[in-house]
């Protein structure tokens, strides 16, 4: 199988659906962990962005590195962001993003 | 018989899409999570399509096999907390500023999609063993290796943060006047 048959844009296409998808549920939910979960929605839609072009342009494999050290550093986001939304349950005893008002005037 | 190729691709892109409606549009955030892992297994099979077979090892592995652990951890730990009924409080702005930005953002991208034409981008074969873990770790390790450890001492970073942050601490302990004789 020679793994030529789907085009580019297919990919290109879902990945920015995906990542509109990650995007509008970060605007409108406000359950932190719902939060966390859709900025790890857009991270994989941006890896998938970035494998596709580097199967486009196979020079080197920059893109699939790239791809890597953003898995890495999502992890580890996802890591302290659930610490902190820890951290928050144990002072206000909900994860709603509105409750987390103590600068408001 | 429909190229082998293309049913897999539109088997992971229901996958991923539908993974990623469950994950933002879910009440119950255990629901959400599954969507996540939905997501993720379907960018993984994609990863496959893509000749990048150690990425969708390393995805299922790390993405599925611990972020989305780890989100379930929490959700459980914080009980019936995690999935709270929301008030009107600002839903209108928000509902308007996603709505706005969804159609902005598909819009983008179908004016992005036509501007190369009617012709479809078809994708060079891969060779020379793309994306196997040899060629990948090569370059990894040869022009990447800074960033490469550099990332490790960023996760050495996440790990005593998260410690730090989610041990809390105990208020010190009163001491009475006469105990410290």
């Amino acid at each position: 199988m020679n793994l030529t048959a789907v085009p580019l844009e297919y990919f290109l296409t879902v990945a920015g659906v995906l990542f509109s998808i990650g995007t509008v549920g970060f605007l409108l939910r406000r359950n932190l962990l719902v939060l966390l979960m859709s900025i790890e929605v857009m991270l994989n839609a941006v890896n998938l962005t970035l494998v596709a072009f580097n199967r486009m342009y196979p020079a080197n494999h920059q893109g699939q590195v790239f791809a890597f050290f953003v898995i890495v550093v999502a992890a580890a986001e996802a890591a302290i962001g659930l610490a902190i939304v820890l951290a928050f349950f144990r002072v206000r005893r909900t994860v709603r993003s509105d409750d987390a008002d103590l600068l408001r005037n | 018989m429909v190229n082998f190729e293309v049913a897999f691709f539109a088997v992971c892109t229901l996958l991923v899409l539908l993974g990623g409606v469950a994950t933002v549009a879910a009440k119950n955030p255990i629901r959400g999570a599954m969507g996540l892992l939905t997501s993720i297994l379907g960018i993984a099979g994609m990863y496959l399509l893509l000749a990048a077979e150690l990425l969708a090892a390393i995805q299922v592995v790390v993405y599925a096999g611990a972020v989305v652990i780890l989100f379930l951890f929490v959700i459980m730990l914080l009980g019936p907390a995690a999935s709270e009924s929301t008030d009107a409080r600002s839903a209108l702005s928000r509902y308007f500023g996603a709505i706005v930005f969804g159609i902005l953002a598909l819009g983008a991208l179908w004016i992005v999609m036509r501007m190369g034409g009617e012709v479809l981008t078809s994708l060079p074969p891969p060779s020379g063993g793309m994306g196997t873990i040899e060629v990948v770790g090569r370059e990894m390790f040869t022009r990447n290796v800074v960033p490469f450890q550099i990332s490790g001492i960023l996760l050495l970073i996440a790990v005593v943060g998260a410690m730090a942050i989610a041990k809390g601490h105990k208020p010190p302990p009163e001491k009475s006047p006469e105990a410290s004789k």
